[in-house]
């Protein structure tokens, strides 16, 4: 008996039973989402990371006044605002995957994916606000 | 006869695939690094969560942000920063070493010694970073300031 009688088998590529080709590129673009945000991710996360937890005191400095500091200058706010998008989505989408890998009922995972997207939605809504609305007087 | 063949085929499976000259990715280090891949992403975006809610309470109040924040600021903490270090560290390297697999002609190729090469980058990093939050802690939590 040679090696090749081990029982492998694979539906014909254009047997009927195959489901119809796909209507949407959207697992296409979450893919490359996925690298480009990414790229961006391992400078903005890395580089807040270094900021907060190494230079100066790290966290020990972190207080009221020191995030008014920062979110005077455009530039902090700007990183922080696509850092917060970019990490919600990206880890978002990562986590949308894993349900998909590895809940076993359809309705089990349709409710954790709706637990995720309100997550999501919870934290770059309510992340951006604050951006948006951060008040340095808001104690006075 | 088929059977006994496709149970030594098993067997070779967990002894390091060596008769199907490395072409099998369960077990192999590539498959590890997958799993810690997706370990590392899912505890991030849980402490990401937890993170954009801390910091919003500076919405609510200077002090109410304060009092949370000092929380993070008990010496115990360096370890959970180092926690976080190493999980973002690990997955900022392997998604560079995915890229570089999925766009880099040779990517495929070099996977492993990218695996090797991104886990020593990861052990140059973290040993002077512990060292640096680890003394930092013991000092915090000794030397009283």
């Amino acid at each position: 008996m040679s090696v090749t009688d081990a029982p492998f088998s694979v539906d014909k590529p254009r047997s009927p039973q195959r489901p119809a080709a796909r209507r949407s590129n959207f697992e296409l673009y979450s893919w490359l989402f996925m690298r480009l945000s990414g790229l961006l991710l391992v400078f903005l996360v890395l580089g807040h990371l270094l900021i907060m937890l190494f230079l100066d005191d790290g966290v020990q400095r972190i207080n009221f006044a020191f995030v008014a500091g920062r979110w005077a200058s455009p530039f902090w706010q700007f990183w922080d605002l696509t850092m917060l998008w970019l990490a919600g989505l990206h880890g978002g989408n990562g986590l949308r995957t894993v349900i998909n890998d590895y809940a076993r009922k359809d309705q089990t995972r349709f409710w954790l994916k709706m637990l995720l997207y309100v997550s999501m939605i919870v934290i770059i809504a309510v992340g951006t606000f604050v951006l948006f609305t951060f008040d340095p007087n808001i104690g006075n | 006869m088929a059977s006994t063949t496709a149970h030594s085929a098993g067997a070779a499976d967990r002894a390091g695939n060596a008769r199907l000259g490395g072409t099998l990715y369960r077990g192999d280090p590539g498959m590890w690094s997958w799993v810690a891949h997706r370990i590392t992403g899912v505890l991030v975006f849980f402490f990401l969560f937890v993170h954009v809610l801390d910091t919003a309470l500076v919405r609510v109040s200077p002090n109410a942000y304060d009092v949370v924040i000092e929380t993070y600021k008990h010496p115990v903490m360096v370890l959970f920063e180092l926690g976080l270090v190493g999980a973002v560290l690990y997955h900022a390297l392997n998604g560079i070493r995915v890229m570089l697999v999925d766009f880099w002609s040779k990517g495929t190729k070099y996977q492993k010694p990218m695996l090797w090469t991104i886990l020593a980058i990861w052990l140059v990093v973290m040993i002077p970073g512990s060292y640096y939050l680890l003394v930092k802690g013991f000092a915090d939590l000794f030397g009283g300031s």
